[in-house]
């Protein structure tokens, strides 16, 4: 028998028992639209996370006094910016290492008022980070040396407290304390889930005043080049430790950060997968226990087929093809639904579904397999039908 | 410089027996029979006889336990299954009692079945299938299914099913025990004309002595051994 003839018959069987053939198909419909979909959000969240953290420049270490935790500022912290000096020898090229100090303030402007991130920084800012400016300047040196009043603005602080009007030589009042304003950065997007555009950034003396301490919350050294970037970590490390022995320095380089989110990611994604894969698993059992059904109920159809000629694989083939031909046309159906819902997830949600092609290969594959591997069993039960006791069955 | 056609079916000291729950049943003991190239046979018996399983046997659905059966001239056991449904494919027709067509099919596609198993184009199996139906008279109902005919141009579908591969012999299961007298005399006019014109052996199992009437010859069958042949010997 020619391999069309196969597929037809297969067709017509199906069309024959339509809802039956519909509602075996809806599992597995079900299993690759689970796949495609948490897939592709898995994927999306990897993508973004990755995006926000190579947006933040190239090369970046960032050191911290004990454990480094993401999206908050260390409680205690004991470099103070003599400390700072020192790394700036150790590094030997001064320009590439910038501080932190952070605190939560309330800025106004007239009545307007925000609870801000205010970043306490220097001139080196830009020299380690990716911080593009939107209008007038960078806090500069003399700033940092004077402990001048002045602030660059995230943008969506200046649109917020300034709305149409130009912020740059304007006063906000930062903490009850007038400032200048002197710059507005570019929108840049979140990091962590926090925005960085609603960051108000002031010289880290000014910053110590203002908050009364002499500490800064960590450092951040950008070195010159990709092969430059772990020597440089370990000595600033080894020089920090060296400089208060039995305390712990945490530095982290950018690749690290990339590759322990993208592992955690990953490992989401892949775990998403194999629930999805399990209930593309359950509908390949429906699919078996459909088919089983199938023979049985076909097994005089089986008995004369066999009298007529058939060969055991000409029904071997008959009853797979069936069986795959279910999983793969609930799998094509599964995967325009699993794009659709992606591509509905991101238009109406904040959720960055991706669509990836190896999910959509994979699961039209693995809904093929699952054809062929449940389909089997009882494909080869309707082989092995003996056409005598076939025949006579009721 | 041809040799002289075999017999359409062969059989010599075939035994059959059956393993039921650990009891051995034999159902055949000992038949040997020759049926020649055009014969027209009857096998009769009553319930219970072996001549279904002697049906089964010569029709090639089963094995013997043993001896040796020749159809058209082959030896069928040292065949293997996919030969063994070669040889049903394109050696042997089938008419059942309960006529076993596909219930959803037209009949022109049930009677072209037997030649999708044997490779041939959809033109020709149509084709083919046309001139069997209508050989058998239902060249205006080559489109019905069968739910949409009566019994009696359900068997002559199944009929023309049956020789559409042109075989050398044509096994009939109690052809017309679900037929009423009138449809059953004209499904044995059918065949006798068929063994007449075609020169199709056919063999005829049947407990009705009228149908039996038809052959030109009666093996009758009791407890799993010929009892009586009336033509015994048919054959060079």
């Amino acid at each position: 028998m020619r391999g069309r003839e196969s597929f037809v018959m297969a067709l017509e069987a199906l069309r024959v028992n339509r809802l039956r053939s519909a509602l075996t198909m809806l599992g597995v419909i079900i299993g690759v639209l689970a796949v495609v979909v948490l897939v592709s959000v898995g994927t999306g969240a990897k993508d973004a996370v990755e995006k926000q953290i190579s947006g933040l420049g190239t090369n970046i270490i960032l050191v911290v006094p004990g454990q480094l935790t993401v999206g908050a500022a260390p409680t205690q912290s004991r470099l103070s910016l003599a400390d700072v000096a020192y790394v700036r020898r150790v590094v030997g090229d001064p320009a590439k290492v910038t501080v932190s100090l952070q605190s939560g303030e309330t800025v106004r402007v007239g009545r307007t008022e925000a609870f801000v991130t205010i970043i306490g920084t220097d001139q080196n800012l830009t020299n380690v980070f990716q911080r593009p400016l939107a209008k007038g300047r960078h806090l500069s040196e003399t700033d940092v040396d004077t402990r001048r009043r002045v602030a660059v603005l995230g943008s969506e602080v200046a649109a917020r407290m300034f709305g149409d009007v130009d912020p740059v030589g304007r006063q906000v009042s930062i903490a009850g304390a007038r400032f200048r304003v002197v710059g507005v950065y570019a929108t840049v997007g979140q990091t962590f889930g926090l925005s960085r555009d609603q960051e108000v950034h002031v010289p880290v003396t000014t910053a110590q005043r203002m908050l009364g301490v002499d500490r800064v919350n960590g450092l951040a050294v950008g070195a010159s080049g990709p092969e430059e970037v772990e020597a440089l970590q370990g000595r600033v490390v080894a020089a920090l430790t060296e400089r208060y022995p039995g305390e712990k320095f945490s530095a982290v380089t950018q690749t690290q950060l990339l590759g322990t989110i993208g592992s955690v990611l990953g490992m989401l994604t892949g775990v998403l997968a194999a629930i999805a894969g399990i209930s593309l698993l359950v509908g390949g059992v429906g699919v078996s226990n459909i088919m089983l059904v199938s023979v049985r109920e076909r097994t005089k159809e089986i008995g004369l087929r066999k009298a007529l000629g058939a060969r055991q694989r000409d029904v071997l083939a008959q009853f797979l093809i069936e069986a795959v031909l279910l999983t793969t046309i609930g799998g094509a159906i599964g995967i325009v639904l699993g794009v659709g819902g992606a591509v509905a997830i991101r238009s109406f949600t904040e959720v960055p579904a991706t669509i990836t092609w190896w999910s959509i290969a994979l699961a039209f594959g693995v809904s093929a397999v699952v054809g062929v591997f449940f389909g089997v069993a009882p494909a080869r039960r309707a082989g092995r039908l003996d056409p005598v006791v076939a025949l006579r069955a009721e | 410089m041809t040799a002289p056609a075999p017999p359409a079916i062969e059989a010599v000291d075939l035994t059959r027996r059956y393993d039921l729950d650990g009891v051995s049943v034999e159902a055949l003991r000992g038949v040997s029979l020759r049926i020649g190239q055009g014969e027209f046979a009857a096998i009769v018996g009553p319930s219970g006889s072996g001549k279904s399983t002697l049906m089964h046997l010569l029709g090639c659905l089963d094995r013997p336990t043993s001896g040796v059966l020749r159809i058209n001239g082959v030896e069928m056991s040292g065949l293997s299954d996919t030969r063994l449904a070669e040889l049903r494919n394109r050696t042997i027709g089938f008419v059942f009692q309960s006529f076993h067509l596909l219930a959803r099919t037209t009949a022109l596609d049930n009677v072209a079945l037997p030649l999708v198993y044997w490779g041939v184009g959809r033109a020709e199996r149509r084709e083919r299938a046309r001139t069997a139906l209508e050989s058998v008279g239902l060249g205006h109902r080559m489109g019905h299914r069968p739910s949409q005919m009566s019994g009696g141009e359900q068997q002559r579908v199944a009929i023309a099913r049956a020789l559409v591969g042109e075989p050398k012999v044509l096994l009939a299961d109690e052809p017309t025990g679900n037929l009423d007298t009138r449809n059953g005399t004209e499904v044995m006019a059918i065949l006798d004309r068929l063994n007449a014109e075609s020169g199709v052996a056919v063999v005829l199992v049947t407990h009705e002595p009228e149908v039996a009437a038809h052959a030109r010859r009666q093996i009758h069958v009791r407890d799993g051994r010929i009892e009586l042949d009336t033509g015994a010997g048919g054959g060079p």
